[in-house]
């Protein structure tokens, strides 16, 4: 393998890395706004219960970004990226399948629905989103070949996810929720994120075939 | 002239609102207190003849959540709660209450007026609602009225939890620009219902156009089987009644007229209007799909 022919079919995957980035960016926000929806019936819809859902948001994307930064400098590469949508999309199944079941456990055993609505989001939320946040560094590390092109390729990468987070809020707030269910909405956001793990996966194989 | 041209400008108002229609105002409207809650902007205005209570600045004339009159505090101002109180005629003596959004305290003064023994609970989630209602409307905490400052939906279901029992619970918590949605789901009904005892009932304010109408009247019904729809000429509001118990039919409604209307005359009521209006029959889509917490976009259907 020599170093052009890397760079070369790394670019040729750019595309599709910013893609994934975008539905990413897309599904966090959506979910985020599902939570609201999920956590209403058993802790109210205040302002401390949004409270908790961002906090948690924030916490594990900031907790995602430092892993996924991490990861990213052991053998960087589309199967492992892959994965990580993988991860995510069989962690947003709990949400589905326990979500009620953890709340009317947490709704008995914590009467304040601040701190109920904190620890139920940390339980329902922390490990998808903290997922997708590793997404965001390793995309910038698929991206930049040129060191000196890093911040252009940040900045690309910041844009096209954030743009996904902007599409996630709208479709999600004004459209989605007066079509589907919330289940509905979660399964084809898992759905979603398993094509997305088998693009990232079937590049690269494909790549590393090409490559190897 | 100043009343028709001021039914134009209601009739013309987003008919989605639920607020109470306002009726002609007389004299100039003087703001007497005004502030910023978690929740809402908070108004008190005054004209000449009586006091409001009122969420939003913009809007003046449609907002109005709860108006007395200076003169007579009895005296009921808005449809909306002579037709809660035309509930009566389904369940004469409730004890214990529940109402879910205290506003300035109208129907707790009614129904405390009516039934001095009764123990009256509101959920109100807007701790500066309770401090407005107490400086402006003479709301008053007895040993038999206290309000707790908590989201309903949480309440009742940890009343459920604890087997607690309201003879009459009143949802009175959809006003306005926004819809509690939470509150509106069928999962929500099925908890408060929990809380009726065999002979229980629920009175609900709430909307009469849009889809919301549709969907809403469907879940009830998902809910309870056959309700009473309420609707009046004037007024945006409707009113749901449901119950445990079979409904009554128009003889029965129209039997316990005379007794009722000498206990509900001091409210500027006329009981008799009321048993034409208790309505079964569905006049909305039957079609719409019901509230559940999975589907609650209940301020999307009401655009």
């Amino acid at each position: 393998m020599n170093p052009s022919s890397t760079s070369a079919s790394l670019f040729s995957s750019n595309p599709i890395v910013l893609c994934l980035a975008f539905v990413s960016g897309f599904i966090i926000m959506a979910v985020e706004l599902l939570g609201g929806r999920i956590l209403a019936p058993y802790f109210g819809s205040s302002i401390y219960v949004w409270g908790s859902i961002i906090t948690v948001f924030m916490l594990s994307l900031s907790i995602g970004y430092l892993i996924g930064g991490r990861l990213s400098l052991q053998q960087p590469s589309l199967l492992r990226y892959g994965v990580f949508f993988a991860a995510a999309a069989v962690l947003l199944l709990p949400l589905v399948l326990w979500s009620n079941a953890i709340m009317e456990a947490l709704f008995v055993a914590i009467e304040d629905p601040r701190y109920g609505s904190l620890v139920v989001s940390l339980l329902l939320f922390f490990l998808p989103t903290a997922v997708m946040g590793m997404i965001a560094p390793y995309s910038v590390r698929l991206l930049v070949v040129d060191s000196n092109r890093s911040g252009h390729i940040a900045g690309t990468l910041y844009f096209t996810s954030t743009l996904g987070s902007a599409l996630g809020t709208l479709a999600t707030s004004f459209y989605l929720v007066l079509w589907f269910e919330v289940n509905q909405i979660l399964l084809t956001m898992a759905l979603i994120l398993a094509l997305a793990a088998a693009l990232a996966i079937g590049t690269g194989l494909r790549l590393a075939r090409k490559t190897g | 002239m100043f009343r028709s041209l001021f039914a134009f400008a209601l009739a013309s108002l987003s008919l989605g609102l639920l607020a109470p229609a306002a009726q002609a105002q007389s004299g100039v409207l003087r703001t007497v207190h005004q502030e910023r809650s978690l929740y809402r902007n908070i108004l008190v205005t005054e004209d000449d003849e009586r006091r409001c209570m009122r969420f939003t600045i913009t809007d003046l004339n449609g907002q109005n959540q709860s108006c007395r009159f200076y003169d007579d505090h009895d005296k009921l101002v808005f449809p909306y709660a002579k037709m809660v109180l035309a509930s009566l005629m389904v369940q004469e003596r409730p004890t214990r209450i529940l109402i879910v959004g205290l506003g300035g305290g109208t129907l707790v003064h009614t129904y405390s007026t009516l039934f001095p023994e009764a123990n009256i609970t509101i959920a109100e989630i807007d701790e500066a609602v309770v401090g407005v209602a107490k400086q402006f409307f003479d709301y008053q905490e007895t040993p038999l009225i206290h309000s707790e400052t908590v989201d309903a939906r949480v309440f009742v279901k940890r009343q459920g939890l604890r087997g607690a029992q309201y003879d009459l619970v009143i949802l009175d918590a959809f006003n306005g620009e926004y819809i509690p949605e939470h509150l509106m789901t069928a999962e929500f009904l099925e908890e408060v219902k929990k809380l009726l005892p065999e002979t229980g009932m629920v009175v609900a304010n709430t909307f009469s156009t849009s889809r919301l109408y549709s969907a809403e009247s469907n879940t009830y019904r998902q809910v309870f089987g056959e309700i009473f729809n309420v609707r009046m000429e004037g007024t945006g509001n409707r009113i749901i009644i449901a119950s445990q118990q079979p409904l009554p039919d128009r003889a029965t409604l129209e039997s316990r007229v005379s007794a009722l209307q000498a206990r509900v005359a001091r409210f500027d009521m006329d009981m008799s209007e009321f048993p034409a209006l208790l309505n079964k029959n569905a006049d909305w889509d039957l079609r719409e799909r019901v509230l559940t917490d999975q589907y609650a976009p209940a301020n999307l259907l009401n655009n």
